[in-house]
């Protein structure tokens, strides 16, 4: 962290109005882009107030690489594994978002094993991304290590599933316009039921260990309070929203794929903090394992591909589509135009975590800079999305 | 949710003077969308999200598309008289349309549970005219994502609260999500004082003293 002191008129451009007791010399400090809390290369300039933050501006683009304007030049298929390097913790939600717009954009069919493994899919994604978060954000509390190795342990068994199905761990370039690329045997069924029931277990251990610890609750509630009004205007959603006790989850509101199908409940927050953030993951977590326990036994053999679908020189008919679904980190949706040429026209990439950074500012004033690093972390936010 | 049909009718009621258009999308999503005019956008915003039926107070995506400069090919018959003869002949006829902008937004109702309603926005030319207003006043989520489109498309959104590049460096001068942008061969370039130091620096050095031979090699033949 490099820290000057200057006014912050100076330091602004082009300058905004500053609206401080201290109409002059607050420290400038600019965290980031390279430190271990900001999960990624990620910047903030805060203008301190002694330990205060009195105000906050993001600073994006370190991870820059014009993801739409590549998916513009490539075919419709080719998108597919770049979509992984989006939220590159959930790629196989991503491959869902992109394959379910494009699904929207030519009218095609799912067989209904595809769609059972989808959604096993997505919801094995949102266990690790939702284990694997609450260790990064208790590292970031300052827990070093421990917590985040426990976590990162469930979450090896559930990449070990998504390699032995799609060959890669994190890259997994699964899903294809109207169906699933490879099939799952059924000892990869019975494996993955195997880990679904072990997975309360740890939850179990987790919550008890370190939900309830009390330094935990000391640095998480009453931080970064997030009012219902302002998240719903912000566009913030996925749990940051919930946690706020708005009733929005697109699994419910779209019923896309065959979520209907399954009884699971949505948690809902109460005071919009840091600790609802936090516990809105081991809750969803919960929530998943009931869907995945209910989604495992009952899928039916058949055919994984659209035999329609032809995926060499694909081109979909001319319009456009929105198509969303509910990623772990909020909604994910893919915006297409299409031409009828073999390249979409228009090829745009809604970021859940992007988004969800419009109300940092808000959330972070007042705070500490130590309360800084707990309210990102509970965002949530993957750098490869934010910036694409 | 109501028909495009109807919300188009409520709201040109209430927003006096707006004109909107329904944008027919003929692909199979079924998505089409209502063209707002820039005059009465914010007011049109904000009755659609505070008329207690329609309720869209998530504006879920926002986004930029860019539209060169097309020609369309018409043919119609017009009748003509050829050596004394009426005819029906067919005429083609090319017609320019002019190139624009376009900011496409999705509205949802977190509160009615229901979407989306796709609203567009059409900026006047590509150049001096690509201006729209800023609907952050009413949808916050549009803050980072107008930002967004204004970094990479170059559309000025009037009343946006704090309008710079995001994504792109601030000394950046194109809009790389253009259709006619053409990217530098080399990013990094930046004009060195190499060659004007070079420039100088030989009033210091005497004439190096050639070697026998060495000027029937490089000098050119007279």
């Amino acid at each position: 962290m490099s820290v000057t002191v200057e006014t912050l008129e100076a330091m602004e451009r082009p300058p905004v109005t500053m609206s401080s007791r201290l109409d002059g010399e607050l420290l400038e400090v600019s965290m980031g882009p390279q430190h271990p809390s900001t999960h990624g290369v990620f910047q903030m300039n805060v203008a301190l107030e002694g330990e205060i933050v009195r105000k906050l501006k993001p600073v994006f683009g370190y991870l820059h690489r014009n993801h739409e304007q590549i998916g513009e030049q490539t075919s419709y298929l080719g998108s597919m594994p770049y979509t992984d390097r989006l939220d590159y913790f959930c790629s196989m939600s991503n491959n869902w978002a992109y394959a379910l717009s494009v699904e929207k954009l030519t009218g095609i069919e799912v067989p209904e094993r595809a769609e059972y493994l989808r959604v096993i899919l997505a919801e094995l994604t949102r266990l690790q991304n939702h284990a694997s978060l609450l260790g990064f954000l208790l590292s970031d509390m300052g827990a070093w290590g421990t917590p985040l190795m426990y976590a990162f342990r469930e979450r090896e068994k559930i990449l070990d599933l998504f390699e032995s199905l799609s060959g890669s761990r994190m890259m997994c370039d699964y899903m294809r316009f109207g169906g699933c690329r490879v099939d799952a045997s059924d000892d990869w069924l019975a494996a993955a039921k195997k880990i679904v029931d072990r997975f309360p277990k740890f939850l179990d251990e987790f919550e008890e260990l370190i939900l309830q610890n009390e330094i935990v609750i000391a640095r998480t509630q009453n931080v970064g309070k997030l009012p219902a009004e302002l998240a719903v205007s912000a566009g913030v959603t996925g749990p940051m929203l919930r946690a706020c006790g708005v009733n929005y989850d697109i699994r419910k509101v779209d019923g896309y794929g065959i979520y209907p199908r399954f009884k699971f409940r949505i948690p809902l927050g109460d005071h919009g903090d840091t600790y609802d953030r936090l516990m809105m993951r081991a809750l969803e977590m919960r929530e998943s394992v009931e869907l995945l326990r209910q989604a495992l036994p009952q899928i039916p053999a058949g055919p994984i591909m659209n035999p329609k679908v032809k995926l060499r020189a694909f081109r979909p008919p001319i319009g456009e589509a929105y198509g969303r679904i509910e990623a772990p980190k909020g909604e994910l949706g893919f915006y297409l135009i299409s031409d009828g040429g073999p390249n979409p026209y228009r090829y745009r990439v809604r970021p859940p975590s992007f988004i969800n950074l419009t109300i940092l500012e808000d959330m972070c004033l007042g705070h500490t800079v130590a309360d800084v690093m707990v309210i990102l972390g509970s965002i949530d936010i993957v750098m490869g999305e934010v910036d694409r | 949710m109501e028909t495009l049909e109807q919300i188009k009718n409520r709201a040109e009621l209430a927003a006096r003077g707006a004109k909107i258009d329904i944008v027919v999308n003929p692909g199979p999503s079924q998505q089409s969308s209502l063209l707002i005019d820039n005059e009465h956008a914010v007011a049109v915003a904000q009755f659609l999200r505070d008329h207690p039926a329609l309720g869209f107070d998530f504006c879920s995506n926002v986004t930029g598309v860019d539209w060169l400069d097309r020609t369309v090919k018409k043919t119609t018959k017009v009748k003509q008289v050829v050596d004394g003869v009426e005819k029906e002949v067919d005429q083609t006829s090319e017609e320019t349309i002019p190139g624009y902008l376009e900011a496409v937004y999705h509205l949802y109702s977190m509160k009615l549970k229901h979407g989306p309603l796709i609203i567009r926005m059409q900026t006047m030319n590509r150049t001096d005219g690509a201006k729209l207003p800023s609907v952050t006043p009413v949808w916050r989520s549009a803050e980072l994502q107008e930002r967004e489109i204004y970094d990479l498309y170059g559309i000025h959104f009037d009343g946006h609260p704090d309008l710079r590049r995001i994504l792109m460096w601030d000394e950046f001068v194109d809009h790389p999500m253009r259709k006619d942008y053409v990217p530098p061969d080399d990013f990094e370039w930046e004009p060195t004082p190499h060659d004007d130091v070079l420039e100088r620096a030989k009033k210091h050095y005497t004439a190096r003293p050639q070697l026998d031979g060495a000027e029937q090699i490089t000098a050119q033949p007279e």
